[in-house]
């Protein structure tokens, strides 16, 4: 069997552009920022924490997104499954576990009927899950206010501090390699001896882990097979038998699972819940996917670039603070990332598909 | 009847009807298949064919009549139940993703599977030699089977088409207009292709309004118009003119060809006219 030049194959893979466009921005801000501190410990946390926390978000809006739909109630999902944890656990005082483990199944079935609804009424689920944006926004609003008479829940993170599950989602790992890093003098370390960074925030290990699992789902399963194909026609898909409704539904409840471990990290991290965490965030989430490579029309794109897409965007947002530009200028920056990444993914889809499509 | 070309009986179609609402879009049609044999289904737009095929294919139920497989009385619910039985319908619109690459197609929703529990996935490798040696064999050398479908010829998105369908086991091949949309060469792809699947004894339908490309590969036409069949005839007992004549386009094209006389009557006049 004859292979494919290499070039030829690497501009064939839908995340080229994101890992090149990464390599660059590391390369803009090395020069423009490398002095400032973005690149020492603390600085690597502040936009790897960005990145990690859209990433966990943009893995499962690019699965969805290859499929053919979207889901614009990420962000308001976000910050309904924050208050699904905090209000049960400081007025019902439940567990921390527990209200998490209610808060993910609020999220996912919420996620289930999302796209229920989009398969059933072959509805475009840009304006089915626009409905949600406004609907869980609303409800987060309401809700809090008639449970807790407020919007900003909190002051259990005494209690979350103790919790097995909370500890998955706002917890560190590597500790022990961090002391080391810092009694090596690799990273800094306070008056005290305690390193500056005490260790891997638990957001970042759900981003690889979701990107890992994700991409292997949609590249060597069966179940991904049917991602691509119900994303690139899914008439077709039908009629080979490829089950396109479960597949699109799986998918809503993958992003609701998403943005409920992205609410998970955040509310126990800071130990509080706002009714409008995530705002904006269903937007991030696609921007990041298509500066991922992957197509607004479905049927082609991938995980890994996602991931990337977050990573640049992480890195642009926290790096544009460092340069000591007017943060301003992030949204010019972004804006122009998305269009070049859009023209450069319609470049790659003619290469792919060759002239006659 | 006529005597059955080729094999066994696959694929029996007794007085189908099927209405739409109070709308006949079939009535009473009645055909079969058999193996090693191509059974040409001629008729206009509206005549009924694309009814008859998603009726063989399940996508759509019999309004009346019965269908058999071999014998055997069936009904399809879905179009997977129909593959499940062998009746493979390769659809005009193909049942491909341009997008995708040609052993992701060639196995959409039959994907090969290794691994247990959890560890199961997507057997890539054989299915990217699957796919390779499947084309070669129809006598095209695909360069490299991850290739996006979308970068191959008409032609041959086709007959990748045709060999998954030969390749999962099908006893009938349903071809809808597969050549409609093709030019000469591409089209001669396809109908050689299809001879070779008379050969391996696969019983074919092949739906078209082209009687040109029809009439040298078939064994058998059955003519549709309006949704009723106008008789089913081995190519001994029809000629080609003949088929035409039949078809709903054979009066309407006479008419033309009078028409268009008349035109150049008159066009002459003008010219002596002005001269």
């Amino acid at each position: 069997m004859r292979r494919t030049p290499l070039l030829a194959r690497l501009l064939g893979r839908p995340d080229l552009g994101a890992i090149s466009g990464a390599v660059l921005v590391f390369v803009f801000f090395g020069i423009t920022a490398g002095g400032s501190g973005m690149f020492g410990a603390e600085g690597v946390m502040n936009w790897l924490v960005v990145s990690a926390e859209l990433g966990i978000v943009a893995s499962a809006a690019a699965m969805l997104m290859i499929a053919g739909e979207f889901d614009l109630s990420i962000g308001s999902m976000i910050g309904f499954a924050g208050m699904m944890i905090a209000i049960p656990a400081t007025y019902f005082h439940w567990p921390i576990w527990v209200a998490i483990l209610f808060a993910f199944a609020g999220a996912m079935s919420i996620g289930a009927l999302n796209g229920y609804l989009v398969v059933r009424t072959r509805l475009p689920s840009f304006i089915v899950s626009l409905a949600f944006l406004f609907i869980l926004r609303g409800l987060t609003l309401a809700l809090s206010i008639l449970f807790a008479n407020r919007t900003i829940v909190s002051g259990f993170k005494e209690t979350a501090g103790s919790d097995w599950l909370g500890d998955a989602f706002g917890g560190k790992i590597g500790q022990g390699v961090f002391r080391w890093l810092a009694d090596a003098d690799i990273i800094g370390k306070f008056k005290d001896g305690t390193p500056v960074v005490p260790g891997l925030p638990m957001s970042v290990v759900w981003w690889l882990g979701m990107t890992a699992v994700g991409s292997w789902v949609l590249l060597r399963t069966r179940f991904g097979n049917w991602i691509f194909a119900s994303g690139g026609d899914v008439n077709a898909a039908r009629n080979v038998g490829v089950p396109t409704r479960r597949v699109k539904i799986s998918l809503f409840i993958t992003t609701a699972f998403a943005s409920a471990v992205f609410a998970t990290c955040q509310v126990m991290e800071f130990g509080s819940a706002a009714a409008d965490r995530g705002t904006l965030k269903e937007f991030e989430a696609i921007i990041a996917a298509v500066i991922g490579g992957n197509l607004l029309t479905g049927g082609y794109g991938s995980v890994i670039g996602a991931a990337f897409g977050a990573l640049i965007f992480g890195v642009v947002q926290m790096g544009i603070f460092y340069t000591g530009v007017n943060t301003d200028w992030f949204q010019v920056f972004l804006g122009v990332m998305l269009l070049l990444a859009v023209l450069f993914n319609n470049f790659i889809r003619h290469r792919v598909t060759g002239s006659r499509a | 009847m006529n005597a059955p070309v080729g094999g066994h009986r696959l694929l029996e179609l007794k007085n189908a009807t099927k209405y739409f609402g109070s709308v006949v879009a079939l009535n009473d049609v009645s055909i079969s298949v058999h193996a090693g044999e191509v059974h040409a289904l001629l008729g206009d737009n509206g005549a009924g064919k694309s009814t008859l095929i998603k009726i063989l294919s399940g996508v759509h139920e019999l309004t009346e009549g019965e269908m058999y497989v071999e014998g055997h009385p069936v009904r399809f619910a879905s179009p997977r139940e129909a593959l499940d039985a062998g009746i493979a319908t390769v659809f005009q619109d193909l049942a491909m993703v341009p997008l995708m690459s040609i052993t992701r197609n060639f196995f959409m929703g039959r994907e090969p599977t290794k691994g247990r529990g959890p560890w199961r996935r997507f057997d890539i490798d054989f299915a990217n030699r699957v796919a390779h040696d499947e084309m070669r064999k129809i006598g095209i050398d695909v360069r490299d089977p991850s290739q996006a479908v979308g970068t191959l010829s008409g032609g041959e998105r086709q007959c990748v088409a045709i060999a998954r369908a030969v390749y999962f086991g099908a006893k009938v091949l349903i071809l809808d207009e597969p050549t409609s949309a093709l030019g000469v060469k591409q089209a001669a792809m396809v109908l050689r292709y299809i001879a070779q699947a008379r050969a391996r004894n696969l019983g074919v339908v092949f739906i078209t309004h082209n009687v040109h490309h029809a009439y040298p590969v078939a064994d058998t036409f059955t003519l549709l118009n309006r949704g009723q069949s106008m008789g089913t005839f081995k190519k001994s007992e029809i000629t080609r003119e003949q088929v035409l004549e039949k078809m709903a386009g054979g009066r309407e094209l006479s008419e033309l060809e009078h028409d268009l006389d008349e035109f150049a009557r008159a066009d002459r006049g003008v010219k002596n006219g002005r001269a």
